[in-house]
């Protein structure tokens, strides 16, 4: 058996951490409250979950803001631009080969800290779902002041359905957390920053090429 | 790169402390609603600062006293006479007066020969009609001393002192020419007692208008819902507006007047267009909450602001009507005429209330009752007695009127009473049984013979068979304001099950509304998520992530 040692990279500047677990805070919190809103369960009043939600959902859009000024201005955009390249072999691997001790065919690095599965999905994340969850929940919060007819329940039911889909990708995303070197390996290094990696992992130069920096 | 080589530790607590820091920023920057609506008192509302200033003026004072006044100083022996007295200075009272509603209790429709009001064409499924006034028993409401005849009761609504003035003219008559010493006693005793009767005149008090308008359909409470005897003197809990305690207003301190045209009748149209503010011009034709507290009437940032062009304020403000005092909801005419030994009798049930009258039949009284919610312009569809009816379905007598692509309709809260009714079976029409006198119904119990008498009077004809009809009457429920902390909470309404709003269809109700298919199909994903980790992890479980140990 090869032995391999780990070390452990900064990968998550500290803002990137506030960023990623406050939305995360924020988007279980607006799940929660949405979903009582929406009637699905009681918990804590129809009034209180309403004032609740939006005003988590107006600080997400704040806090959205600085993220996206911290995407364009550190250039960690380029992170999210997918690829195809692997992408197929992760997908096997989560499929098959994670339960043969293979080892993952993409390591993380600081030029490139999402795998190709990663980059696509967050990229539609980002780039799609939370920008249009935001856009329908503003204009929902906004109605009266809209002038013309939007129809509310157009509204609500995509912003229902587009809730339904990060219920999803919250469940997932938490699970594939544990499939790091430990259980919590990965949950640690969105903590503090820094993520452990093998010493022997080669970085492939197509990876670094567009976020290298030095 | 040095940086980098800070401890683990120092680092975690150094995110903690900005996590926090930033938080609290984003805590005070925040255009806040959840915030605002736990301040109180601090700031006020502006439906609370507006109504205040708009009744703000003293209460109303005035400069004669009629006590003092020659003409009144007169042994009166008639009504007339009073009136008359009144008139020499109030010249035009009784022009005025005699041209409103409250004396002709006609007024056009948009229908072609056919009149509203009780004296019209119109009908209820209480008493039913008022047979074009010819139903004599209606009359003891009339604002005349002698029914139609003669002279405005101007005491009715400005007498301060509840006296029976009938019945002291009567006596006063049967005395005339009696010289007998006890007599002229009496005589003197009950002239005074008229003479300090008259002298209290006052602006209407809650008990003159309440004197009709409390005791409509015969008797305390038996039509309105929320308008009864317990308003005369209410606590705050059950109107905030007329409780001494609250903003003690009489009646005519929302329904204005002019020239004795009284604000707040529900039979013309169109609604109120406009919703005027009372401060603005201080006379909207149509009074209005929004007349006084505005539409924009509860803190700046509450969302309750935002259902104000869609829900009236009654809506969620009088969560239930007849909260001291019973009302009646249901009459059902088929039952009537019933005798023991040949004479009608009266049962009485819960609340010491009659259920069954051989003259009138059965009926059913609640308390606390949940208003009906309907869409409302402000006017009202009306089943009068020359318009056809369906008799297969309930017949609804009067319904408000307005939808949902209705700018000027509100979600507004009514009684529905509820009843049966006689209807003309050949010509589809409702009738007008007569129902007071020798030859009324009540006499009588002759119901065919009550609606050919009826009908007669109002010159609409009959075919000699009837039957009975479910009927329906909406009275728009906008007294009884309970307090505000008494109004409706969110989820009375945005609930799935039982909201008050069940029957407001058409819209998307939030809480209560959902597309079931997205709903469906969002939890079987989710299930489907939650089973993909499940066996996943299972898998990796059990395969120990595929390392031999």
């Amino acid at each position: 058996m090869v032995v391999k040692t780990i070390k452990k990279v900064y990968l998550y500047t500290r803002f990137e951490r506030l960023w990623h677990w406050l939305q995360g805070l924020m988007i279980i919190v607006l799940m929660i409250t949405g979903f009582e809103v929406h009637g699905t369960f009681k918990l804590m009043g129809f009034q209180t979950a309403v004032n609740v939600h939006n005003f988590v959902g107006l600080a997400w859009l704040v806090l959205f803001a600085f993220f996206v000024f911290w995407l364009l201005t550190t250039g960690e955009w380029k992170q999210y631009i997918p690829t195809t390249k692997k992408l197929f072999d992760v997908i096997f691997y989560y499929a098959f080969g994670i339960f043969k001790g293979h080892e993952h065919p993409v390591q993380k690095s600081k030029g490139a800290k999402h795998n190709p599965l990663q980059r696509l999905t967050y990229l539609g994340i980002s780039a799609m779902l939370l920008p249009l969850q935001m856009t329908t929940g503003l204009v929902y919060y906004l109605y009266n002041f809209i002038p013309g007819s939007i129809s509310l329940s157009i509204l609500a039911v995509v912003h229902t359905l587009l809730a339904f889909l990060l219920v999803n990708f919250l469940i997932i995303h938490v699970y594939m957390t544990t499939t790091g070197h430990s259980l919590f390996s990965h949950i640690a290094g969105m903590i503090s920053g820094w993520e452990e990696i093998y010493e022997t992992t080669h970085i492939q130069e197509w990876e670094n090429k567009a976020t290298k920096k030095d | 790169m040095g940086k980098i080589k800070t401890s683990c530790g120092e680092q975690i607590l150094k995110t903690t402390l900005f996590l926090i820091f930033a938080a609290l920023i984003f805590m005070g920057r925040l255009p806040c609603a959840f915030a605002s609506q736990q301040l109180s008192g601090a700031d006020e509302a502006l439906g609370i600062k507006l109504a205040k200033q708009a009744v703000r003026a003293d209460k109303h004072w005035t400069t004669t006293d009629h006590s003092k006044m020659e003409i009144l100083k007169q042994n009166f022996t008639s009504g007339d006479q009073i009136t008359q007295a009144c008139l020499s200075c109030h010249t035009d009272a009784s022009m005025q007066f005699e041209k409103t509603i409250h004396w002709t209790w006609e007024v056009p429709s948009e229908k072609e020969g056919v009149m509203n009001g009780k004296a019209g064409h119109a009908i209820n499924n209480f008493c039913i009609s008022g047979n074009a006034m010819e139903d004599k028993g209606c009359l003891s409401c009339h604002v005349g001393w002698n029914g139609t005849e003669g002279e405005v009761n101007c005491l009715a609504c400005h007498g301060k002192e509840k006296f029976n003035y009938k019945e002291a003219f009567e006596d006063l008559k049967a005395f005339e020419g009696d010289d007998d010493p006890d007599t002229l006693e009496i005589v003197k005793e009950v002239q005074a007692e008229v003479k300090n009767a008259v002298h209290q005149i006052t602006m209407p008090q809650r008990e003159n208008c309440g004197e009709c308008h409390f005791k409509g359909g015969g008797g305390d409470g038996v039509k309105h819902g929320d308008l009864d005897t317990s308003l005369a003197n209410p606590n705050k809990m059950l109107d905030v507006h007329m409780a001494a305690e609250g903003a003690d207003f009489t009646c005519t301190r929302c329904h204005t007047t002019v020239k004795h045209n009284i604000a707040g009748r529900l039979y013309t149209r169109p609604a109120a267009a406009e919703r005027t503010s009372l401060i603005e011009d201080d006379m909207a034709t149509k009074i209005t909450c929004e007349s006084c507290h505005s539409n924009l009437p509860h803190k700046t940032a509450s969302k309750m602001n935002d259902h104000t062009d869609k829900v009236a304020c009654q809506s969620c403000h009088i969560p239930e009507f007849a909260r001291v005092n019973p009302t009646k909801m249901w009459w059902d005419w088929t039952k009537a005429g019933d005798l023991k030994e040949g004479k009608p009798y009266v049962t009485k049930g819960e609340f010491g209330k009659p259920t069954y009258k051989s003259i009138k039949g059965e009926f059913r009284w609640e308390k606390n009752v949940q208003p009906e919610y309907f869409w409302y312009n402000g006017s009202f569809a009306n089943t009068g007695i020359k318009d056809k009816i369906d008799p297969s379905a309930i017949v609804e007598v009067s319904h408000p009127l307005g939808d949902k692509n209705d700018p000027d309709a509100r979600i507004h809260p009514f009684k529905i009473h509820r009843g049966k009714q006689p209807y003309d079976k050949i010509n589809k029409q409702m009738v007008a049984p007569l129902l007071s006198g020798p030859k009324g119904f009540w006499t009588t119990f002759d119901m065919n013979d009550a609606i050919t008498r009826g009908n007669t009077t109002l010159k609409v004809p009959y075919s000699g068979e009837f039957d009975y009809v479910e009927t329906t009457y909406a009275f728009p429920i906008t007294h009884m304001v309970a307090p505000g902390e008494n109004a409706l909470n969110c989820n009375e309404c945005h609930i799935r099950k039982n909201s008050r709003l069940a029957s407001i269809t058409g819209i998307y109700l939030p809480g209560r509304d959902r597309s079931n298919f997205i709903d469906s199909l969002g939890i079987i994903a989710v299930l489907a998520a939650l089973a993909g980790v499940l066996l996943h992890g299972l898998g990796r479980f059990f395969t120990r992530n595929g390392k031999e140990e």
